[in-house]
């Protein structure tokens, strides 16, 4: 089958890749890029494992064929931190054990920054409604939602 | 399988005429599904997003011209459009999670032709047109014809949607859209009801259509339903008629989510709470 070569800018570096028109963005951040911070669970657009921001706006990346990233911004988890240095979202999951299993948390830290990128003091019900698209089976969401909250207040400070 | 993003409208119909089983792509949060599901096995996937006019929303003739590919996001962030059209930007808005409503469109959810889809009641309440251009030239369509039964519509072979198309509106009038779910966020509507009315300076309705989704094969404009409305004062002997009417249309399905027996029952009392918040929105314009 005919490759498609594809550019896009993942992290804010530039990338190349050849895939097939089935491929899924989230196949290709996998198994070529070798990002494997985005989970897959459920392929269906339900549990926000896969999240990433794609041109500014938080998509699941196992929805958007690889085909369409041609020319696209994408941000994923393994461009959070700063070399050693946590982001603030990262740091206040830690501390707030606002993970168990880790396997829906790429996808959560991803959609929270997306959240405080636009709302820099959103009120719990508005975290709680923004993650309704990322599911989690360990923690019971009130531990994410915390930190969430208290890395908004301790941005909102800085 | 292919896939191809052509960036003019004719190329577009060229592609999707060109072969056995092509399909449209627009935010791809059905047809991904469907396809991982092994539902469609397309041969050929056309990206409508690079074409002219498919992301854009645009003032016209007093109303709206949104393009078919138009997010729920970008719908929600417009400036004007939820003043005029609230009860449209809140139907959308109510589809899947912050992740869905970043790629999810009107012309998808119409397209789709899931009975239960959000967005279509809304739409058919406000007398919203679509835009379809095919092999066979360009023409229009109200929202009610598109859908012909569950995931079956009325477009011919290359033909795809452009556009929807939302009118002007008088003065005193609105639309809502609400649905019935078991959850708070993330579950397909057991009922969905869209009103839109117009309201004279007196308080009398003189113009309404009413519209159920999820009560039957396709979402249903309830004539009916409206004409209970109009010449009222929105008193309690019009809303009787009016749940009266939105019963009588109901012909559902009885499933997991709900019984034939429950939907009929409430699909009368989403009307009446829809046409409830039309009005207190119209009564709020000067
Ligand atoms: C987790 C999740 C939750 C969801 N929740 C809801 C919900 O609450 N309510 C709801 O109504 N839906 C829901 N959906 C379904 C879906 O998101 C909506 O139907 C959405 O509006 C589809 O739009 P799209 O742009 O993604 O369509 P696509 O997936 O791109 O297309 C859908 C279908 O329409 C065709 N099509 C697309 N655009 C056009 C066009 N312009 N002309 C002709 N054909 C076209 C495609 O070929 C395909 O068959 C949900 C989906 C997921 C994955
Ligand atoms: S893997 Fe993409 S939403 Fe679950
Ligand atoms: S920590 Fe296990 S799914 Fe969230």
């Amino acid at each position: 089958m005919s490759k498609r070569h594809v550019s896009a800018v993942v992290n804010g570096d530039p990338v190349e890749f050849l895939c097939t028109p089935e491929q899924t963005l989230l196949d290709v951040l996998r198994d070529d890029l070798d990002l494997t911070g985005s989970k897959e669970c459920c392929s269906s657009g339900d549990c926000g494992a896969c999240s990433v921001i794609l041109d500014g706006r938080l998509v699941c990346s196992c929805l958007v064929l690889s085909a369409e990233a041609e020319g696209k911004r994408i941000e994923t988890i393994e461009g959070m931190a700063k070399g050693e240095e946590l982001h603030p979202l990262q740091r206040r999951f830690l501390e707030h054990a606002a993970l168990q299993c880790g396997i829906c948390t790429p996808g959560i830290l991803i959609a929270a920054k997306a959240l405080l990128e636009r709302e820099p003091d959103p009120s719990e019900t508005e975290v709680r409604f923004w993650l309704a698209g990322n599911l989690c089976r360990c923690t019971g969401y009130d531990k994410i939602v915390r930190a969430v909250l208290d890395t908004a207040a301790e941005m909102r400070r800085s | 399988m292919r896939y191809e993003a052509p960036e003019t409208i004719d190329a577009a119909v060229a592609l999707l005429g060109s072969v056995g089983r092509a399909r449209p792509l627009a935010g791809g949060t059905d047809l991904l599904v469907q396809l991982r599901a092994g539902i469609v096995e397309p041969d050929l996937i056309v990206d409508l997003k690079k074409l002219p006019g498919l992301r854009t929303i645009a003032k016209e003739k007093g109303g709206f011209r949104i393009g078919a590919a138009v997010t729920g996001a970008e719908l929600r962030e417009h400036p004007d459009l939820r003043k005029v059209w609230p009860g449209v930007v809140e139907a959308a808005n109510l589809i899947g999670s912050t992740q869905i409503q970043g790629r999810a469109s009107l012309g998808g959810n119409l397209c789709n032709a899931s009975p239960a889809a959000d967005s279509v009641p809304a739409l058919i309440a406000a007398g919203a047109t679509v835009t379809i251009i095919g092999p066979g030239g360009q023409r229009e369509l109200a929202v009610e014809a598109v859908a012909s039964g569950p995931g079956k519509t009325i477009l011919a072979k290359g033909e795809f949607v452009t556009s929807i198309f939302l009118p002007a509106r008088p003065p005193r009038s609105a639309d809502a859209y609400l649905r019935f779910i078991p959850r708070t966020e993330m579950d397909i509507a057991v009922v969905g009801c869209g009103v839109s009315l117009t309201l004279d300076q007196s308080g009398t309705c003189t113009a309404a259509r009413v519209a159920l989704g999820a009560v039957a094969e396709r979402a249903l404009l309830v004539a009916e339903a409206g004409a209970a409305l109009i010449g009222s004062k929105l008193d309690a002997a019009a809303f009787e008629k009016l749940i009266a009417a939105a019963r009588k249309a109901c012909r559902p399905i009885d499933d997991k989510r709900g019984t034939k027996v429950f939907r009929i029952d409430i699909a009368g009392v989403l009307a009446q709470r829809t046409a409830t918040i039309a009005a207190e929105r119209a009564r709020g314009q000067k």
